[in-house]
């Protein structure tokens, strides 16, 4: 019998230790959690923001980085008319304080030793929490074979597109397959068109071979993604989402 | 409605960690409207900004779980579920 230990979440004031531009619209906060106990791929963090009037606006965000990581490190995106989101990226400095509560959740997470093949499937930021295990399988030097299937409106909003063609080119079990929506490089080779079946089809692998899919980004891809990957065949249940919603904020 | 977000176990996680102590998203739930059992993490949760969250069965849509929340006392509201199971 699994021992369960009572520990209700409670809200610990973080510190922003450096605000690192990823895209035009993303910013990753570096932040220090005092007594912070460590996180799963995959787990987020709930972020909460008073008013000098007492008003409080609350969001969720995903953790960024690697569980091997000492600190957490978030990645937001700016949603225009958003409560919480254009505070977090264009006002907050290094140095400021954040009211934080986690890491939360264990549906939507992945380690290592849990294998593969893993299929990653992200629209726009929900690369963040998809990233985070990305990063957990190099950095716990896992050769599971996986495959990141990520569309973005353009090129210039691809978040950690450098990291991914490091990450890709070292390793061969690491592919990393984009899709562009709106608009493209003069020569870009790659998909031009939201997810679809097809696609799932060529990029994901063989449901014979059992993958485990996490799928993360706005609702309406999600829903996609995952209906077409049962409909390939894929497991529901091993079919994991994690759903934005339409805005975010 | 603008104001009711769609989104999935997972953003029940926070909420519903402020009254149960155990994680949440794990927990497996047998719907009293359908009998289907599946993880908390895959139901359907609808957050009604400033009021509250329900966890509804993606299969029949009965509202599993109805937490709401004012002025430090919450409400919840488990008609929906048969049961979970824990650990």
């Amino acid at each position: 019998m699994t021992v369960l230990r009572p520990r209700r979440l409670s809200w610990r004031l973080a510190e922003v230790v450096e605000v690192v531009p990823e895209t035009p619209r993303t910013k990753s906060l570096v932040l220090e959690v005092p007594g912070w106990e460590g996180h799963k791929a995959g787990q987020h963090v709930d972020i909460r923001l008073t008013a000098e009037d007492g008003y409080q606006a609350q969001r969720s965000y995903s953790i960024a980085s690697a569980p091997e990581g000492e600190q957490p490190v978030l990645t937001v995106e700016h949603i225009e008319d958003g409560e919480v989101s254009p505070y977090l990226t264009d006002v907050l400095m290094a140095g400021d304080g954040l009211e934080l509560r986690g890491p939360i959740g264990g549906y939507f997470a992945w380690e290592a030793k849990d294998g593969g093949p893993v299929l990653l499937v992200a629209g726009g930021s929900g690369v963040v929490p998809l990233m985070a295990m990305v990063r957990h399988r190099a950095a716990a030097g896992s050769s599971v074979a996986t495959r990141l299937l990520y569309s973005s409106r353009s090129y210039e909003e691809i978040v950690y597109r450098k990291e991914l063609e490091r990450l890709s080119a070292r390793e061969d079990s690491l592919e990393v397959i984009h899709t562009l929506t709106r608009s493209r490089p003069k020569d870009w080779g790659g998909y031009n068109r939201r997810i679809d079946l097809e696609m799932l089809k060529e990029v994901g692998p063989p449901p014979a071979e059992r993958p485990l899919a996490f799928v993360c980004g706005p609702t309406p891809l999600v829903e996609a993604v995952a209906t077409a990957l049962v409909e390939i065949g894929y497991d529901p249940v091993c079919v994991k989402t994690e759903r934005f919603g339409p805005t975010g904020g | 409605m603008d104001n009711e977000l769609r989104l999935d176990g997972n953003a029940a996680a926070g909420p519903l960690r402020e009254v149960f102590s155990f994680e949440v998203t794990t927990a497996q739930y047998s719907c009293e409207g359908c009998g289907r059992t599946d993880q908390l993490g895959a139901a359907m949760v609808y957050e009604v900004r400033g009021l509250g969250t329900i966890v509804r069965c993606p299969s029949c849509n009965n509202a599993l779980i109805r937490l709401t929340h004012n002025r430090e006392r919450y409400l919840v509201d488990l008609r929906g579920t048969r049961y979970l199971t824990i650990g």
